[in-house]
């Protein structure tokens, strides 16, 4: 795209600088200059809303939860669940209990493969991941795959970072227990079919799980109206805390699966000869979780809420074309991943240069990206590269964010010949 | 004869003292970089890799007349050139001198953060294994 074909930056519906005021680190400078934060892939900031939430939990309401009669757990056991709900609204879940909290997409994920895999894949049964899946969307399903005998299958992919939906078809069999594929890309940006390939899935009988850490971050998603059976996402990728993130599942799913850990919280009554388990979600939760975590998210939560949807579409949208529009104009610079539909990521080499001398030489002028293989060392193959720079965006990222990119960029090329 | 390693640093902590600007910094790495002797190609395979998340290094050590000899590489000119760095503070030294090295240039020099544990870059475990490798030809002699 001709930078002249760009729109002008749409500033009536997206107020992007009260946008930034919310969010105090953007204030910040590093290596003596202002603070250019790109690498929202791997965490985003959080909000004023959300660190005061915190503080206040600690500072007012701290207790645990679940198990005190006394005052303070029970307002800590109500923020908790009010929490839930409020993510359960969020993602349109049909209830709160099939939101279970989990310490990140990770465990989410790890939780469906131990518990229900476990349970359902026997030797022959078979399980489709993608090439452009996360290592924490591969390895759980390996070793889940290699204790029951199961067969691993991979969706392959083309040059510009889209799925092959036909190879897709020929993989499904009556064998295929379940497809777990990433929303959106974390190196590529790519925005997955999810509909077809769940449409797809559930005609050949076989459940869908959706990795949609890095989806949540730019769009509101109905649970209901994609019809997945398992939907995972993290709580920092969304301007919430570290350390909680969330598993929505199919209410028969969660039902029919046994506990993932044991412990406190889970049971329903323990002797030393029987245990039964608690009801959803707790059965799920075992141990004192990540109280304010989970408060932290829902705090977050409302904040994006508040935004005006599709004014925020917009503006991440406006910032892609933006970006992608600047960067094809540096010469040597490719970019890894050109899908028609992506979310506001861009993973580029600079020819014959290491990402790693890219990314730290911008790093010295204050510019945030992710150099590396991005967790991703199967796609990284595919390619053929040792990683990429990956700059990824957030709706209180601004057009001065990608010029300040672009010339980086540029006295880094020049640095490095 | 090579100075002694406290020497050689002093030596590199007065050079990296004529630059202001990062810039100037970093543009003197690059260039130590490309100037960083190449690694015999036999040595760079697997068995002389050390592993990093984001950059790759060799390193190669023969004893010589007392003094260990280092040469290494990297797939990264930056990493490459804080190797140079390295090799010239660490290469032709006695065994036990590389193994009790205290290594404050890199510091002193502002560039800690290449030598943090969380770069993941292959470094520390380079100098890792440049001082073990001075403690085993230590122990031989």
């Amino acid at each position: 795209m001709n930078q002249a074909t760009v729109p002008m930056e749409s500033s009536v519906t997206f107020d992007i600088d009260r946008i930034r005021r919310d969010f105090p680190i953007l204030s910040r400078e590093v290596n003596g200059r202002p603070l250019v934060y790109l690498d929202n892939g791997a965490t985003s900031q959080k909000p004023r809303s959300v660190i005061d939430t915190i503080d206040r939990y600690y500072t007012d309401e701290n207790a645990n939860i679940h198990r005190g009669v006394h005052h303070l757990s029970q307002v800590a056991t109500q923020a908790y669940e009010d929490a839930r709900e409020t993510i359960a609204r969020w993602i349109n879940a049909p209830a709160s209990r099939q939101v279970l909290f989990t310490r990140g997409t990770t465990e989410a994920i790890n939780l469906v493969a131990s518990s229900w895999g476990r349970d359902v894949l026997f030797p022959g049964d078979e399980m489709v991941v993608s090439t452009m899946e996360h290592h924490s969307n591969i390895v759980p399903w390996q070793m889940i795959c290699e204790e029951r005998c199961a067969k691993l299958k991979v969706i392959p992919m083309s040059g510009n970072g889209e799925l092959d939906m036909d190879a897709f078809e020929g993989l499904l069999t009556e064998r295929t227990r379940l497809v777990s594929v990433a929303h959106v890309s974390n190196t590529l940006g790519t925005i997955n079919p999810v509909r077809e390939i769940i449409a797809r899935a559930h005609e050949a009988g076989a459940l869908v799980l959706l990795d949609g850490a890095q989806a949540l971050p730019h769009m509101r998603i109905d649970v209901q109206e994609l019809g997945a059976d398992f939907y995972a996402f993290s709580g920092h990728k969304v301007f919430g805390p570290t350390g909680v993130g969330i598993l929505y599942g199919r209410e028969e799913l969660l039902d029919s699966m046994p506990p993932y850990q044991g412990g406190g919280d889970m049971i329903e009554k323990v002797t030393f000869e029987r245990t039964t388990y608690n009801t959803l979600p707790h059965k799920f939760e075992a141990g004192t979780p990540n109280i304010v975590g989970g408060i932290g998210l829902a705090a977050a939560i409302d904040y994006v809420s508040a935004m005006d949807q599709a004014a925020f579409m917009a503006h991440e949208k406006d910032l892609l074309d933006y970006a992608t529009s600047a960067l094809c104009d540096i010469p040597g610079l490719g970019i890894v991943g050109t899908a028609a539909d992506k979310a506001s990521v861009i993973s580029f080499n600079l020819e014959g240069q290491h990402p790693f001398d890219v990314g730290t030489l911008l790093d010295q002028q204050g510019v945030a990206v992710r150099t590396g293989h991005h967790c991703t060392q199967p796609l990284m193959d595919y390619y053929g590269i040792p990683g990429t720079v990956r700059a990824s965006f957030a709706f209180y990222n601004s057009r001065a964010d990608v010029d300040a990119l672009v010339n980086a960029i540029r006295r880094a090329a020049d640095m490095l010949g | 004869m090579n100075g002694t390693i406290n020497a050689i640093q002093d030596e590199v902590v007065e050079e990296f003292g004529f630059f202001d600007r990062w810039m100037d910094k970093y543009e003197y790495l690059i260039d130590l970089g490309r100037k960083l002797p190449l690694i015999d190609a036999a040595y760079r395979d697997s068995a002389h890799l050390i592993p990093g998340c984001q950059s790759q290094v060799w390193l190669h050590s023969e004893l010589e007349g007392g003094r260990v000899r280092f040469t290494a590489d990297s797939d990264a000119i930056i990493t490459k050139g804080i190797i140079a760095l390295l090799v010239r503070v660490l290469s032709d030294q006695k065994p036990g001198d590389i193994a009790a090295a205290d290594l404050y240039f890199i510091d002193r020099i502002g560039l800690r953060e290449h030598l943090s544990p969380t770069r993941s870059n292959g470094l520390v475990n380079m100098v890792n294994r440049m001082r073990t490798i001075g403690e085993e030809y230590a122990r031989l002699n």
